[in-house]
């Protein structure tokens, strides 16, 4: 089962620029929130303090307060452990290139340890069959590298990867950007069938993919949430003006 | 919009002038000659050592070590013997640590003092291989008394070093940072995603800068001279004298007898031979795990 996120005035910085100002929102469980926004707005900072994986880059830093579920994330628990719960899907498809797809799938539960190898077949075809590449490459699990895949198959590998660990959370940066309108309906089909088990956050430049999968949307300018309500009203009587000005293209 | 089609099409279709069609086969053909020539020394090189040598290489070469002076017979038994456990001792040490410095570079080391072991690195490459073997000399020979096969290893190893790890460095920084964050966003720790996902993605350029480096010292004589010495009869001690197939060949090739010149050329020959099988058996093992469609 997902689980709620809510987080309370969130600031984030890279050395010396903010990225972030004071974000304080809440994401409901097993629901999608997309979030929308320009290009540099910090929606991928956003995401990525969700995390903890903004602190990967270096002299990037973030303070406040993000809670998902019982779990402080900024308090008392080690990046590592909270990247285990809250699974990942980034903006261009990244399979392990030298894995194969099988190996793929299993590299979050192997790297952490896991080695029980019958549960670990089961997990593995039922992740990929919940991001539904399993008909696909099933015949070649253990034959075919994960980078001879296509870029959507790719992305679907990448998505069964981060489902693996069985997270609570799924976070998705763009992750239909580099895909054709083929393979981007399947994922968004995919993250209609996620929610009843995952709680979804997807970033997207794409507003039209926010209104088809999210029930929520939120809006991100130059680092400050603007407003986030149900995704109907945003794209129809938003309540600040630039919201409006972005959904109808006046801007950005 | 029919215009702009027949423009285009008239493009496609009009004949490449000769000009264009003379450069592009002279490039061709300038860039295909320069492969012969970077290919004919090592043809000349093989080719002569293969005229000079085979004739005095026999079972006896392989398996004897040297007759006393005046003797015909006998061979390099105890040199190739000797070569390849120097090398061994050489990439025991040099191997794990020229990797683990080449880690260091490329996941820890983007500052100032990273920049500093690039440098000692890099002057470290052109430091003349007799001075690596004073060097060696100094800490391990005169510290021990005697020269060994461990002081011959020491600085053959220090020679590897720098190769390998600038080469590694460079085949790491090759792996995208998407792939490391794919390991980080699943939960897995930054030494479990160096070791597990960075340098396994990078593993054939690890290889080919282990092999260059490999390839390197295994020819070299100055820094064996006075530190692994040489040696007219067998020895496994790693605290003793050991001969060397460069060491062996530089001694008879600088010796007045016709028998040791023939027998030079052939120690050459070998030692050539043993190098390339040596490379091409890691390559094979090493390209055995790769997988379809995988880089």
């Amino acid at each position: 089962m997902g689980v709620g996120i809510k987080v309370e005035k969130l600031n984030a910085w890279f050395g010396k620029t903010q990225a972030l100002y004071d974000i304080s929102m809440e994401a409901p469980a097993n629901h999608a929130t997309a979030i929308i926004g320009p290009s540099g707005c910090g929606k991928s900072t956003f995401v990525r303090c969700l995390n903890r994986m903004h602190e990967t880059v270096p002299d990037a830093r973030a303070t406040g307060r993000v809670r998902i579920g019982e779990l402080d994330v900024y308090n008392g628990t080690a990046a590592v452990q909270i990247r285990r719960r809250i699974g990942m899907v980034f903006q261009k498809p990244n399979p392990f290139p030298t894995m194969s797809i099988y190996d793929n799938v299993a590299a979050g539960l192997k790297l952490n340890g896991f080695r029980d190898h019958a549960r670990l077949d089961e997990i593995v075809e039922r992740s990929l069959q919940l991001s539904a590449l399993w008909d696909e490459v099933k015949d070649s699990l253990r034959k075919k590298s994960g980078a001879s895949l296509s870029g959507g198959q790719q992305q679907r590998l990448c998505i069964a990867r981060a489902l693996a660990v069985e997270p609570q959370v799924l976070l998705m940066d763009e992750p239909c950007s580099a895909l054709d309108p083929i393979s981007t309906g399947k994922i968004e089909e995919l993250i209609f069938q996620l929610k009843e088990k995952f709680t979804i956050v997807i970033v997207t430049h794409n507003m039209q993919q926010a209104s088809r999968v999210a029930e929520f949307t939120g809006f991100f300018l130059l680092g400050k949430l603007i407003e986030l309500d149900k995704t109907e009203k945003i794209f129809t009587t938003p309540s600040d003006k630039r919201t409006e000005d972005y959904i109808t293209g006046r801007f950005g | 919009m029919p215009e702009t089609v027949t423009a285009t099409s008239d493009i496609a279709v009009a004949p490449i002038s000769l000009w264009r069609r003379g450069i592009n086969s002279f490039a061709t053909f300038a860039s295909a000659a320069a492969v012969v020539v970077v290919l004919l020394p090592l043809g000349a090189v093989f080719g002569y050592l293969i005229y000079k040598g085979i004739g005095s290489i026999n079972w006896a070469f392989l398996t004897q070590i040297p007759k006393p002076v005046g003797e015909t017979g006998g061979g390099m038994a105890n040199a190739i013997a000797g070569s390849a456990w120097i090398l061994l001792i050489a990439s025991t040490m040099g191997v794990p640590i020229g990797i683990g410095a080449g880690i260091y570079l490329a996941e820890y080391g983007r500052h100032r003092f990273g920049d500093v072991i690039r440098f000692t690195a890099d002057v470290l490459n052109g430091v003349p291989s007799i001075v690596v073997g004073i060097v060696a000399y100094a800490i391990v020979v005169l510290s021990q008394g005697h020269f060994s096969a461990l002081a011959g290893g020491v600085a053959l190893a220090i020679m590897m070093i720098p190769t390998i790890a600038r080469t590694t460095e460079e085949m790491l920084l090759l792996v995208p940072n998407t792939v490391r964050e794919a390991a980080y966003g699943l939960g897995v720790s930054r030494w479990r995603t160096t070791l597990s996902i960075t340098l396994r993605t990078a593993t054939s350029g690890v290889i080919t800068g282990v092999m260059l480096a490999f390839a390197r010292v295994a020819g070299e004589t100055a820094p064996l001279l006075f530190t692994a010495f040489g040696n007219q009869y067998w020895n496994w001690k790693i605290n003793q004298p050991t001969a060397a197939l460069s060491l062996q060949i530089f001694t008879y090739a600088i010796s007045p007898f016709d028998e040791w010149h023939r027998q030079a050329w052939a120690g050459a020959l070998i030692l050539i031979v043993l190098i390339v099988v040596a490379v091409s058996a890691v390559r094979v093992v090493a390209s055995r795990g790769m997988l379809k469609g995988a880089n």
